[in-house]
């Protein structure tokens, strides 16, 4: 009994040598850290630029398409948003990141962190638009009424009255797709663009041990998700301080 | 007949929902001071009409001069002519992510383009006279629905219109709160307001209206003075409705 505790103590010492030594090679040799590190820059730059992005289209698209729905006027506009959404919604965002990288911008030469930006950013806007506007329709059509009657117009009503409260009801549903869109942006690699994911895959590439890069980039992610629906959580309780 | 006193002159009216001819062919004028209320049975069309003049439904025929100038023209600014009409909601309507100053400051402020103090000042004001100042700071959701009602009223008075007009005011409140809302309508009323007020309360219009309007199946059928009105009907379906709501 006492051999196979020992057996098991010397294992784990190798264990934990080996680790130790494929730690240092993965990170510390060459700075290797710094394809993790440099790769946490371009995700969280490509990320904000999209959120911001998606946010514009998917708030002008939510605000064309109630219009529409409510008032029966701009019929081009709410058809363009239908095709957009469908075409967005209906395709993977690989094929939508390949398209915009090879095709759109095949002649020009640009950034790849903005071709990444606007691929995610048009993408996170179709779902942005829809979770918007479902938010602009749980509101009681009575405000517009109100609104209205008081004088404003359509623009005006939306901005001061509907859209507090319909942004108030849909943050978690848009908490939500900011952490998918933050994840998402980890096929980026496919345009050979160096974010998180790529960087951690460049060093499997140099020294061949797996375990240890893509075990670091997995809890990278993890930490920012944790700390992106913190942020959600405590925006959705200061906004819901005006609820008694 | 039009004269300086019309404020709202209404011609030939009508309004289809699809195959629902809700209004149709209503004449009627609206003259400074008048407190017009309408009457008649659900489904009648009084709050279709209601809702017509400033324009919340889109009429389907006819037209509505208010002070003079056509509103249902296709080039006219309905938000400017809405500015000058007040209105009351059924369900109070108002906005439950402000506080009750800031539901009645957002539109003079904004529209208006008075200052937040001048604004304030005259909301703190009306507040007052309908015995709600403590509550300024409150949200909507604080208040009770006769208290919410009230508000909704001084919230369309801040834009000083020179027409308010109710949808049935008191329909959703609960009994013990009807007079404290029919009390500020009354003095409203004595202050000089024209008013338009759909309703079914037929204490509130034999005292306080100046003329009763019923209606039935998208028409007026029967128009007088409230006393005339009450006590001696002409129309037979006038007759039948007092009868049953008396």
């Amino acid at each position: 009994m006492a051999e196979w505790f020992h057996a098991c103590y010397v294992g784990l010492c190798q264990w934990s040598d080996t680790l130790r030594i494929k730690f240092i090679n993965d990170f510390i040799s060459d700075d290797r850290w710094r394809y993790l590190w440099n790769g946490l820059g371009v995700t969280l730059k490509v990320t904000l630029g999209a959120l911001i992005l998606g946010i514009i289209l998917g708030f002008l698209v939510a605000m064309i398409r109630s219009a529409h729905d409510t008032t029966g006027k701009m019929k081009i506009g709410n058809a363009i948003c239908r095709i957009y959404l469908t075409v967005i919604r209906g395709t993977p965002v690989v094929v939508q990141l390949l398209i915009i990288y090879f095709v759109v911008f095949a002649s020009v030469n640009i950034d790849k962190s903005i071709v990444a930006i606007i691929a995610f950013g048009i993408n996170s806007g179709a779902y942005v638009a829809e979770i918007v506007r479902s938010g602009i329709m749980s509101i009681d059509k009575g405000q517009m009424e109100a609104g209205r009657s008081l004088g404003f117009n359509y623009v005006q009503t939306m901005r001061f009255i509907i859209l507090p409260q319909a942004v108030k009801n849909v943050i978690p549903a848009l908490g939500n797709e900011f952490i998918v869109l933050l994840k998402e942006t980890s096929i980026s690699g496919y345009i050979a663009l160096q974010d998180l994911t790529k960087g951690g895959d460049i060093i499997r590439g140099r020294t061949f041990d797996a375990f240890l890069p893509l075990i670091a980039v997995a809890l990278i992610y993890l930490v920012l998700v944790m700390i992106l629906s913190k942020l959600v959580t405590t925006l959705e309780r200061r906004l819901r301080s005006s609820d008694h | 007949m039009i004269t300086d006193q019309t404020l709202i002159q209404v011609e030939q009216l009508e309004k289809s929902f699809g195959s629902l001819h809700a209004l149709q062919g209503i004449d009627l004028s609206i003259h400074k001071g008048d407190v017009l209320v309408i009457i008649g049975p659900s489904g009648s069309g009084k709050s279709t009409f209601l809702r017509c003049l400033n324009l919340l439904e889109m009429p389907t025929g006819g037209k509505i001069l208010f002070e003079g100038e056509d509103i249902t023209a296709p080039k006219a600014n309905i938000n400017l002519y809405r500015q000058k009409m007040g209105m009351v909601f059924q369900q109070f309507n108002l906005f439950p992510h402000m506080t009750i100053l800031k539901n009645m400051t957002l539109a003079p402020i904004r529209l208006l383009k008075r200052s937040k103090e001048e604004a304030e000042e005259k909301a703190m004001a009306l507040l007052k006279r309908v015995g709600l100042a403590e509550r300024a700071t409150a949200y909507p959701s604080q208040l009770s629905g006769g208290q919410k009602q009230r508000i909704a009223i001084v919230r369309a008075l801040c834009m000083d219109p020179d027409v308010m007009l109710f949808d049935e005011p008191t329909s959703a409140l609960d009994p013990e709160m009807v007079g404290e809302v029919l009390e500020v309508m009354r003095e409203l009323a004595l202050d000089g307001m024209t008013m338009a007020v759909v309703t079914h309360e037929m204490g509130f219009a034999r005292e306080v209206g100046t003329r009763v309007v019923f209606m039935d199946e998208g028409r007026i059928l029967e128009e007088a003075e409230p006393q005339r009105f009450f006590d001696a009907p002409q129309n037979q379906r006038t007759k039948d409705f007092l009868s049953k709501v008396l």
